[in-house]
């Protein structure tokens, strides 16, 4: 071909896994179509189990997930908005029914042994993929519930603990040995205790705190954020002041000021160091926030706790703006107004959380890097100890549920294949089932009409009522039908076109129906010219270019994958079949014999 | 045939034109043609024109006849007029509609049966009295709707899908409009839509009668060895003689060309064709010219396309006939019953 662009090699699994945005975003690459497709054929148990096994807690995720599948949706990018991906994995598991008779089935004991450290989403992961292949796995945490920050810091009215006891009861059903209120102070201690590996998952659980004038004196009204969640969680904690302000702009924070708003806060104020379109909170949160009367105060910097002999009064705080210096980095600068007084009874402390490890011993080999954090391979989970392998928040600082759970399939492959004395560091290829959806000249076995229907919004729960109980949840879930409708929505991006150059008769029919003028006949050339010279320009350079060589006039097939809608028509206006619909079902290797290859 | 409807998406950067719509506001209904048919690249071709030219959809009428060609006018421009009519009878009754209401701008799609064989009279006349309208045969010189019998187009010595060799001369439609003083005549293949496009947006904006014969290969009956109407073929054996672009406006050249290598033709309505040469000694202006030209690489087997005469003096029936300058519609009921004394001055001339 000369100096063009090399024609796409389609064998390679990534190829078309990248096309189906949704998967390739998600941490645990759970295949969405999929699931949304048996959603839509309201076959809920079925789309249960998918996510089951790739991501494991299904119905707690579908509340509380971090989305990164959705600002990826392709639908995002041809219509306003992208599919309720999360939500629609709450249909799944609101109208499942019973699941038990599909759990795996468990193997003899292998005689190896597992520790998890610490009963959170990560080590749960774990337990779940190794206790069915006969590990005896053991499961530590300090606190007398599975589930970790999953229990303690996620408010009751955004995860009921009906969900969380239900899905942490899968996994501790399939046999691993939960030992509860029996927090892990010494890693050398359980070295000696004759486990194969160990597992550590314990989170980043300490909050951060603000050492500002007052913060001692007025000590007893000032809370860090996560702490202060665990203990409404575990109803050690049962009100606050009228007046609170939040500090920090995560979604910790906003899980604080709505908490704070059902304990009895009247004016719950958030207040963050910078701008609004900069808090780390997802977008969804904020709206939720804002929507329970909550203020979000952005450019003030906490300057001092005031308080009245130790009786907390207000905060004072310094007006900034944000300012770019000469190498366009962003500054907050004071404004020189003065001080703003923000008067209040409680402060929640929610600007960040951090790793700690003091039950780990610096002697006993372990590395760490200048942060304080174990040095971890970022495919193997493992530490410079062998038979430690690390994960969720542990491994590499606080990111969230579905990262843990990412984090737990991999460190149980390592496991796995590093107790049967294979090479870790080779990791496992995807499963890919290639399956063509061709069932007659212009019948597929997917539906291919594309619904014109915008993104259908989650009821919530009226406002009055859920403000006065904690525990009442405030998201109401689709109903089936809403379900059907916003699965509709889906595109089936894991319908992949494939392309045959040599049946291809360049008659432009494929050219002529796609909507979406993906599709181009034209000279070879560079991609980065190629690109410019499509039938429809392709500035996505994030979306792959699918080039396909071998055709009779020696000119390329450009396929820009950005923005095509999976609909088939290319392939019913083919008249030689050189388009076909594949569905390609990528599937990650998880722990068990599809990982070994011995 | 495909029966979902072709999704309203479109792709998020598609341009839109003068009058604010996108090339898919010119679309029609999804063809019900064979899959991989050439009629429907001249369908997207002709919806192609319509929105580069900022035709206002209500402001175009499409015409046809009987066949799959006619089919195609369901295919694009939904929102224009349009009048199926009886097998051949297309160019009679655009004819008509064209002397009624002049200010319409007349699409007329037929085919090789429905021009050269049913409706050759219809055909010939409406050329020869030079109705001003585009007329774009789509030729895949097969009876597709009947199951691939020889057309009328049909070049003698090809080849039936079934391997029956053709014995009949095959009418060249071209030559015919040439001859009967068609005064925008092009040839182009459904295949090759760079070329196809200019050469449409210039029938449309040129006033008189423009002849356009596309070669379109029928997928089902006429794309195999020893058609001369395949994909393969045409593309074997097309002889392109220049390269159109359609400007409307004044605006100015923006690509270098040798001195020589484009020739530039105003029409009347102030549209300037611009055509690149790709043979030093074809002259698109001069038909005595073409027609020979045509001849000769006819008898070598070669398919000559692009802008093969153009008159830009051209003038249509309404000026000759030197009738109304408004639609009969537009006339007021003073106008169109003038009175006794009219008649009267009438009679008078006459005796």
């Amino acid at each position: 071909m000369g100096s063009g662009v090399q024609a796409t090699d389609i064998n390679r699994p990534d190829y078309f896994h990248k096309v189906v945005d949704c998967q390739w975003a998600c941490p645990a690459h759970t295949p969405v179509p999929e699931y949304i497709r048996l959603i839509a054929d309201q076959r809920y148990t079925d789309a249960y189990m998918v996510n089951w096994k790739s991501n494991v807690f299904p119905g707690i995720l579908g509340r509380t997930c971090d989305r990164p599948c959705e600002p990826a949706c392709r639908r995002g990018r041809v219509e306003e908005e992208p599919v309720a991906i999360c939500r629609l994995k709450r249909v799944a598991a609101d109208n499942k029914s019973d699941i038990t008779a599909l759990l795996p089935g468990i193997a003899p004991p292998n005689g190896k042994k597992i520790a998890c450290v610490g009963a959170g989403p990560a080590s749960l992961t774990v337990a779940r993929d190794l206790a069915p292949l006969g590990y005896e796995v053991h499961v530590y945490d300090g606190d007398k519930r599975a589930g970790g920050m999953i229990r303690s810091q996620i408010p009751r009215f955004r995860l009921p603990e009906e969900v969380i006891d239900e899905e942490v009861g899968y996994i501790a059903a399939l046999g691993p040995e939960m030992r509860l209120s029996k927090r892990v102070d010494s890693l050398k201690q359980l070295l000696t205790e004759g486990y194969d590996a160990i597992f550590v998952g314990t989170g980043a659980p300490r909050g951060r705190d603000l050492d500002l004038p007052g913060r001692q004196e007025a000590a007893a009204s000032i809370h860090i954020g996560i702490d202060w969640l665990s203990n409404v969680s575990f109803e050690h904690t049962t009100k606050i002041g009228k007046r609170v302000i939040v500090l920090g702009g995560g979604n910790t924070a906003m899980d604080c000021c709505r908490t704070a708003r059902r304990l009895g806060g009247e004016e719950v104020k958030v207040v963050v160091r910078s701008g609004f379109e900069e808090m780390k909170a997802s977008p969804w949160e904020k709206e939720d926030a804002m929507h329970e009367d909550i203020p979000i105060l952005n450019y003030l910097v906490p300057k001092s706790f005031v308080h009245d002999n130790g009786k907390l009064t207000g905060m004072t705080f310094e007006k900034v703006k944000a300012e770019k210096d000469a190498n366009g980095r962003r500054n907050l600068v004071p404004t020189g107004e003065p001080d703003q007084l923000i008067e209040c009874d409680d402060v929640l402390v929610a600007v960040g959380q951090e790793n700690s490890f003091p039950w780990i011993e610096r002697d006993i080999g372990m590395e760490f890097d200048k942060w304080g954090m174990p040095v971890v391979g970022q495919e193997t989970m493992q530490s410079t100890i062998p038979n430690v392998f690390f994960g969720g928040d542990a491994a590499f600082g606080p990111k969230n549920i579905i990262w843990a759970v990412a984090h737990g399939h991999s460190a149980a492959v390592s496991i796995d294949m590093f107790l049967s004395g294979e090479d870790i560091s080779v990791r496992p290829a995807p499963g890919v089932t290639v399956i063509s959806q061709k069932m007659g000249i212009h019948e597929w076995s997917y539906d291919n009409d594309i619904a014109n229907d915008t993104r259908y919004k989650v009821p919530h729960r009226d406002k009055a009522v859920s403000l006065k109980d904690v525990k009442a949840e405030v998201e109401l879930g689709f109903d089936q039908l809403v379900g059907f409708k916003e699965a509709q929505r889906c595109l089936n991006c894991d319908v992949q076109t494939v392309f045959t150059p040599k049946v291809c008769i360049e008659c432009d029919a494929c050219v002529d129906i796609c909507p979406m003028d993906c599709i181009t006949f034209t000279e070879d050339g560079e991609e980065s010219e190629l690109r410019t010279r499509l039938q429809a320009p392709a500035l996505n350079l994030g979306q792959e270019l699918y080039v396909a060589d071998g055709l009779p006039t020696g000119r390329v097939m450009v396929k820009d994958e950005d923005v095509c809608l999976h609909c088939g028509l290319c392939a019913e206006r083919c008249p030689t079949g050189a388009w076909d619909m594949q569905k390609y079902l990528i599937d990650i290797t998880q722990a068990g014999p599809k990982c070994r290859t011995r | 045939m495909t029966y979902i409807l072709k999704p309203k998406l479109h792709h998020p950067s598609l341009p839109k034109n003068d009058l604010g719509l996108t090339r898919r506001d010119y679309e029609g209904r999804v063809s019900t043609l064979c899959a991989g048919c050439g009629h429907d690249s001249i369908s997207a071709a002709i919806i192609q024109s319509a929105w580069e030219l900022g035709i206002q959809p209500h402001r175009l009428a499409k015409m046809s006849g009987i066949g799959c060609s006619s089919k195609t006018p369901d295919y694009f421009m939904g929102q224009s007029h349009g009048f199926n009519s009886v097998h051949g009878r297309m160019p009679s009754v655009l004819t008509g509609a064209n002397l009624a209401n002049r200010e319409l701008i007349y699409l007329g799609v037929s085919g090789d049966g429905d021009s050269a064989s049913i409706g050759l009279g219809q055909f010939a006349h409406s050329i020869r009295r030079g109705v001003n309208m585009s007329y774009i045969v789509e030729n895949n010189g097969v009876y597709g709707l009947t199951k691939g019998q020889f057309s009328a187009t049909s070049d003698k010595g090809s080849k039936s899908k079934k391997g029956v060799e053709n014995t009949e001369n095959g009418i060249d439609l071209v030559a015919l409009a040439l001859q009967l003083g068609a005064t925008y005549v092009g040839r182009s293949f459904s295949g090759d839509k760079e070329q196809l496009v200019p050469l449409i947006k210039g029938a449309m904006s040129h006033h008189g009668p423009a002849f356009i014969d596309v070669i379109s290969p029928c997928v089902a009956f006429n794309n195999h060895a020893g058609s001369t109407k395949s994909f393969d073929y045409v593309r074997e054996h097309n002889e392109a003689v220049n390269r159109l672009d359609v400007i409307l406006g004044r605006a100015p050249i923006t690509a270098d060309y040798r001195p020589g290598e484009v020739r530039e033709v105003t029409q009347h309505d102030g549209s300037t064709l611009r055509l690149r040469k790709l043979h030093d000694d074809y002259d698109a202006t001069n038909k005595i010219g073409a027609a020979n030209y045509l001849q000769e690489r006819h008898a070598q087997g070669e398919i000559v396309t692009g802008l093969l005469y153009v008159d830009p003096e051209a003038t249509d029936l309404h000026d000759r006939l030197d009738t109304t300058k408004r639609p009969l519609n537009q006339l007021s009921t003073a106008e169109l019953t003038p009175g006794a004394a009219a008649l009267a001055k009438i009679n008078a001339a006459l005796r």
